[in-house]
């Protein structure tokens, strides 16, 4: 059988430990090193975020920092880099609703 | 003659003063040319928060000056399109202490007798107004005419607005003169621009244009920081700010100095402003002023500890040593007007700035306002206490 030649394969990577993050309250399976975005990815997940003006769909789009429409809310604190940020056994990641701040409002 | 060629007026600046000169000289029938060495808003103008405010000035020229220009920017506000976000949203200005605010008292009821609206507000009612404030203020001064645009777009529809000829990315290289020393344009890299009157709107740079045109102005930079939020929503109604702003806006002190104004906007994140510190031209960052805009923002408002600055941004204050502008005609040089040195009230004070300038330009009386003194001369018989301050 032809072996799969993923990139982990590749580079002879191995899975770290198996943990539990929640989306939504949803528990999603995720893996030490992966980052949010990854988990939510590897879930089949593409948005996790809607702007602020007229609530469009958002998710990742450059994958690497720059452009900060990966933003989503990790427990509790808005506007996290969801590309950028490690996943860690038990993070809540819930979708945020614009500036994920309405409580502040006035 | 092409109209772009011979205008009545060379406004040098697209900044809000060169804007607001140019609209209201359009609509005082006179053709006009605006050229600028950068694009629109360049220079202090897309460096500002865009405050249109009467809290912060003492009874005097500059206040005669902010309250017609507040009428002005309610008018055009009606006529500009809608994205220069003018907000009619009031100032408070809150005093920390019973000692602060017997003194704001004594500043609102001057403030008063020349035309301010200034309500009192108790301690126990400043949440009232801004539910996120701190506690333990002993009281505020609510003023409903302090209002806000977004300048950069000001400026630039202001300008569209105006009819004006607009010549961006053109450094004004000399003041053409006829024999006798009366001004007769301007030229530039690219062409000659004749017209019987020239007006220096150039910001900060008002004191090289002076001396293009063989001429003084003492025109200096003022630096200012700004520090910019993630985007919320609308935490912050008002321009808030504590009452010591009003004595750094008006120190004489060349040290860093800071009280911020705080307050939203549309689009989402809240300004903080502003630094004062007299460096030249120093453009290098200040994490100082930001340590300290941030502090003092927090203390205002403590919900903002928790939220993220995005990025700040600077710019270069034009002051005058008596803080006041210089506006109108300058007699030492027949042809050549002067609409520059707002200090940090360039977008407040720009439509009167424009009107007394539209005013002078036609020889009609000006209207509302004494332009006697802003009077561009006035520096020859007193000492330059602005570049002695200036010496690095």
């Amino acid at each position: 059988m032809r072996r799969r030649r993923t990139p982990r394969a590749l580079v002879g990577g191995r899975a770290g430990a198996a943990f539990t993050v929640t989306f939504d309250g949803r528990p999603l399976p995720a893996l030490d090193g992966q980052s949010v975005a990854a988990v939510l990815w590897s879930a089949g997940i593409l948005t996790w975020r809607t702007t602020r003006n007229a609530g469009a769909p958002r998710g990742v789009f450059c994958g690497m920092g720059s452009c900060f429409d990966c933003l989503v809310t990790v427990n509790g604190r808005p506007n996290r880099r969801a590309c950028l940020t490690p996943a860690r056994p038990g993070d809540a990641v819930t979708t945020q609703e614009g500036t994920g701040r309405a409580d502040l409002a006035v | 003659m092409s109209k772009s060629q011979s205008p009545d007026a060379v406004i040098i600046g697209a900044g809000v003063v060169g804007a607001a000169c140019a609209y209201y000289a359009g609509r005082a029938g006179l053709s006009v040319a605006v050229v600028d060495r950068g694009p629109v808003a360049g220079g202090t103008t897309g460096a500002g928060e865009g405050n249109l405010l009467v809290s912060d000035k003492e009874p005097g020229p500059e206040l005669d000056l902010a309250l017609l220009s507040v009428r002005l920017w309610r008018d055009l506000a009606a006529l500009l399109p809608a994205d220069v976000e003018y907000e009619a949203k009031g100032g408070l200005v809150v005093a920390p202490d019973p000692t602060a605010l017997k003194a704001l008292r004594a500043f609102a009821e001057g403030q008063r007798a020349a035309g301010v609206e200034a309500a009192e507000v108790p301690g126990d009612g400043l949440r009232a107004l801004e539910p996120h404030l701190a506690g333990g203020l002993a009281g505020g001064f609510h003023y409903p005419q302090d209002s806000q645009v977004q300048p950069a777009r000001a400026a630039a529809r202001l300008l569209a607005a105006s009819g004006a000829a607009v010549h961006l990315g053109e450094e004004v290289t000399g003041i053409l003169r006829t024999p006798s020393g009366a001004v007769r344009g301007v030229r530039t890299a690219r062409r000659d621009l004749t017209a019987p009157a020239v007006v220096n709107a150039a910001g900060t740079w008002g004191g090289a244009v002076a001396a293009l045109a063989g001429t003084e102005l003492p025109v200096r930079p003022r630096r200012g920081f700004v520090l910019v939020t993630e985007p919320l929503p609308r935490v912050v109604r008002h321009k808030v700010y504590a009452a010591d702003y009003v004595a750094d806006v008006a120190s004489g002190s060349a040290a860093l100095q800071s009280s911020a104004v705080v307050e939203g906007t549309p689009a989402g994140p809240v300004l903080i402003g502003a630094t004062r510190e007299r460096v030249g031209f120093d453009r290098s960052p200040s994490t100082e002023a930001l340590r300290r805009l941030a502090a003092q923002a927090a203390a205002l408002f403590p919900v903002l500890t928790d939220v993220r600055a995005l990025r700040a941004y600077h710019g270069f204050r034009p002051y005058l040593p008596d803080h006041l502008p210089a506006i109108g005609p300058d007699p030492r040089v027949p042809g050549l007007l002067h609409a520059c040195g707002h200090e940090g009230a360039g977008i407040g004070l720009a439509p009167a700035t424009g009107l007394l300038i539209a005013a002078a330009l036609t020889g009609e009386p000006a209207g509302g306002v004494d332009p006697a003194p802003f009077r561009p001369e006035r520096f020859d018989d007193a000492p330059d206490t602005g570049r002695r301050e200036n010496t690095p």
